[in-house]
């Protein structure tokens, strides 16, 4: 009874994939932050990071003129052609066959949605899948699934992993995305086991992605640093490459920065792109262009030199 | 200097493919980012006594350089026993009429004084203090001026306290006492050493290391800006014979020494029958010790902060490793991919995690125990970074394989070089661990709790870590067993070396 009790099947997982102290981390990536980025490796990071937004708009009031607007932004942040286009553009299922039709078949943007009843998926699994398939068949390269937080904390690992592996199967050829809800988990133990649960389950390439962006805290750079050491230990052990993105709560170029320098030095150079890393983002395109502008002219600019910058000045 | 040798175990490739590795490259390099603010340095500084700058009576100055490119800073004024004297004449006459009768309350508003306007120039104090001692302006910065400021803060709120550092006993001031302290911390052993002897009473004859002696005598600056009376603190400036004068003076109720334990034991030697008061803070060989269900890589993170902090030039450094046998391999491949990404180089860039080594002999001195260690057949692992043309560094290093036995499991190396040694056991890690003449500090990596508290008990060091390394607080004593010293310093506790109690 003992051993089969939630409580043990943690213990075993954390036993197995080893614990986080929350103190430690807080420590470590506190000094991303002090590093000190100039110049040209300042563009390069801002533009790389431009190369990663996975460009979000995940409202119920989207529409598919806002979907296009999105794509077109996505396609062509900025007048400077210096300026690349971001990585994807990430909607609700509904608005999938909207964005293809502005995008083409032949764009470097890729279309993410979120599927499996995003963001709570609190719906039965059968539906869950048929909404994936849809997605797909409606022209998705990229599904962004959500774990099953409730089975994870009553500790049915097993259902998560087959829920994760039977959204996998629906996904075809399009790349899996598997949000783990960090807030909801809360410790860095959770968030560190979760990982490691999606990791077994999914391909190279497929990634883990930190929230929804639906709940009170997203992506920090604490739980991004415990799901890249997860990465690395993962590949480390395996040779299977997952990819990471945060989601949320990433405002501002210096913070992107910032998430990048955490990548630079945990996992090295092949996930310096935007491949194997993403920000799931909005806001914070703009504060990158702006920042690149910045960079060349030394001023910054005026909001409304950046379309669809909806801030005042 | 030693040969890179490379790693013996390589990963097996599994299935054909090649083992994986992570790429540490320069996709993406950082461009330089100096440290902009002036130091204000000048071009000559003469020795502090009696609260005013004077020239040596011998007119004899000697360079101090910067070690991270070995030009030449400034001059600073060589003192004669003559110039000792001095300052021990000055620093009785200010206990005698001024700072010995002050009431409590008064001189803590000069350490007030003192710790503010600290603050106010720490980006200046911290640049020289790079400059001087070729530490990384990130530390200086983050760590030895802002704790150096918290050192006066925390002391002036004991001035006026004084009934109740011991209570139900009365508290008076020992008189003139006099320090010297080494080149690790200099900024900050000054004020670890200046503010708990001011806050009880005594007025200081000090020396500083003659390789750092810049921001001890920016710090007489201040002094003379927040109006401290003329021979409170004096400062005196040279190589040992000097240090040497001021332990040896008759002047001093008590002496204090931060720095190595050969020249501690010199001076307890010369000092064995006198009625002096000493506290002695010598060096160490700090066990770092990794249980196998620690959290690893925060544990890694420790280990990196407990030995290359300061280029591992600390006395409470963490430079033997004890890990778990179950995880060595483990914790030993994390570690050096966590050295690969350490920035080497330029102390004045604010990307620099690991500085300059602080003086050309310092770093023979550990080329030369490297060297030792590598024939004694440790396994080396260092960092690929490339290093600066000019100047003194030396690469993060780590030797696996090291045994009790090895002189670099026993000597203090004080640079960024750790020996890694494993157990299989608690009770083996504590008996390796209290296995060495010192006894400054210890760390232990758990997530037992009672595991922690049994540790605590059982090594004979001062200081015990618990899941973290390398913090300092002035409200927690500090100081060691065995020949790392005696005497606290910090705290309640560290005041007591510094009153008479009746």
């Amino acid at each position: 009874m003992l051993a089969r009790s939630p409580q043990a099947a943690f213990r075993r997982l954390f036993d197995e994939v080893g614990s986080v102290d929350h103190v430690g981390i807080e420590e470590r990536v506190a000094k991303y932050g002090t590093r000190s980025i100039k110049k040209a490796s300042k563009l390069w990071g801002l533009k790389t990071a431009v190369s990663m937004v996975d460009l979000t708009t995940l409202e119920g009031k989207d529409t598919p003129g806002k979907v296009a607007s999105l794509c077109q932004k996505a396609l062509r942040p900025h007048d400077d052609p210096s300026i690349p286009s971001t990585a994807a553009v990430c909607v609700y299922p509904s608005m999938v066959r909207h964005a293809r039709r502005v995008l083409g078949s032949d764009t470097a943007v890729r279309i993410a949605s979120v599927a499996t009843a995003f963001p709570s998926g609190q719906a039965p699994l059968k539906t869950r899948l048929a909404e994936v398939r849809a997605a797909v068949a409606d022209g998705a390269d990229e599904i962004d699934m959500v774990i099953n937080r409730g089975a994870f904390l009553a500790g049915e690992f097993a259902a998560v992993q087959d829920e994760i592996a039977a959204v996998l199967e629906a996904c075809g050829d399009a790349t899996l995305k598997v949000i783990l809800e960090v807030s909801e988990l809360e410790t860095y133990d959770a968030i560190r086991a979760a990982s490691f649960l999606a990791m077994r389950v999914i391909r190279e390439g497929d990634f883990i992605k930190t929230s929804t962006g639906k709940t009170s805290l997203n992506a920090t750079l604490g739980n991004n640093q415990v799901m890249l050491e997860a990465i690395r230990d993962h590949y480390l052990d395996t040779g299977i490459a997952i990819a990471m993105k945060p989601a949320g709560g990433i405002r501002t170029a210096k913070q992107a920065l910032t998430f990048l320098i955490a990548v630079k030095e945990t996992l090295g150079d092949a996930w310096l792109n935007n491949t194997r890393y993403r920000f799931g983002a909005s806001s914070v395109l703009n504060d990158l262009v702006r920042q690149i502008e910045k960079e060349k002219t030394g001023a910054y600019q005026a909001p409304y030199y950046f379309s669809e910058a909806a801030e005042s000045y | 200097m030693s040969t890179l040798v490379a790693e013996k175990k390589k990963p097996v490739a599994r299935g054909g493919r090649p083992a994986p590795e992570l790429i540490f490259g320069d996709l993406w390099e950082f461009d330089p980012a100096p440290e902009s603010a002036d130091p204000k340095l000048k071009a000559r500084y003469d020795l502090f006594i009696d609260g005013k700058f004077v020239a040596p009576k011998s007119g004899k100055y000697f360079d101090t350089i910067n070690p991270a490119n070995e030009q030449k800073l400034a001059e600073i004024a060589l003192a004669s026993a003559a110039d000792v004297d001095a300052a021990y004449a000055a620093a009785q006459r200010a206990f005698d009429t001024t700072w010995g009768k002050m009431p409590g309350r008064e001189r803590a508003k000069y350490l007030y004084r003192i710790a503010r306007l600290l603050q106010d120039r720490a980006r200046e104090f911290a640049v020289a203090e790079t400059l001087d001692g070729g530490k990384p302006v990130k530390e200086s910065r983050d760590f030895d001026v802002p704790m150096a400021a918290a050192h006066f803060f925390y002391h002036a709120g004991w001035a006026d306290k004084l009934d109740y550092v011991a209570p139900g006993r009365r508290v008076a001031p020992l008189g003139v006492v006099g320090q010297v302290i080494p080149w690790n911390f200099p900024l900050l052993m000054c004020a670890w050493k200046l503010a708990p002897a001011l806050a009880m009473g005594n007025c200081v004859v000090l020396k500083p290391a003659e390789t750092t002696s810049i921001t001890a005598l920016k710090l007489a600056e201040i002094f003379q800006d927040a109006g401290l009376p003329p021979g409170v603190v004096n400062f005196v400036t040279g190589a040992g014979e000097v240090g040497a004068a001021v332990m040896n003076h008759p002047t001093p109720a008590k002496v204090a020494f931060t720095g190595s334990t050969e020249v501690g034991k010199l001076i307890m030697r010369s000092l064995a029958g006198s009625d002096k008061k000493m506290t002695m803070e010598l060096g160490g060989k700090a066990a770092n010790i990794v249980f196998d269900d620690a959290p690893l890589d925060q544990a890694v993170e420790g280990i990196v902060n407990g030995i290359f902090f300061n280029q591992g030039h600390v006395c409470c450094a963490g430079s033997r490793l004890l890990v778990q046998e179950s995880v060595a391999d483990q914790v030993i491949a994390k570690l050096k991919n966590r050295i690969r990404v350490l920035r080497v180089g330029d102390p004045m860039d604010k990307n620099t995690d690991v500085g300059a080594i602080n003086s050309r002999e310092q770093l023979d001195r550990i080329r030369q125990l490297v060297d030792v260690g590598v024939r004694e057949g440790g396994e080396m692992f260092q960092s690929a970074c490339r290093l600066p043309t000019k100047g003194f560094y030396f690469r993060p290093t780590i030797f696996s394989g090291v045994s009790m036995s090895h002189r670099i499991a026993r000597e203090e190396i004080f640079g960024p070089v750790l020996s890694i040694l494993t157990f299989r056991t608690v009770d083996e890690a504590i008996e390796k661990a209290n296995n060495t003449a010192y006894g400054l500090s210890a760390g232990v990596w758990t997530d037992k709790g009672a595991r922690i508290l049994k540790l605590s008990t059982e090594l004979k060091a001062g200081v015990v870590w618990a899941n973290t390394y390398n913090k300092f607080d002035p409200t927690s004593p500090f100081g060691g067993y065995k020949e790392s010293g005696f005497g606290r310093e910090g705290g309640r506790q560290g005041l007591l070396d510094y009153v008479k109690l009746s």
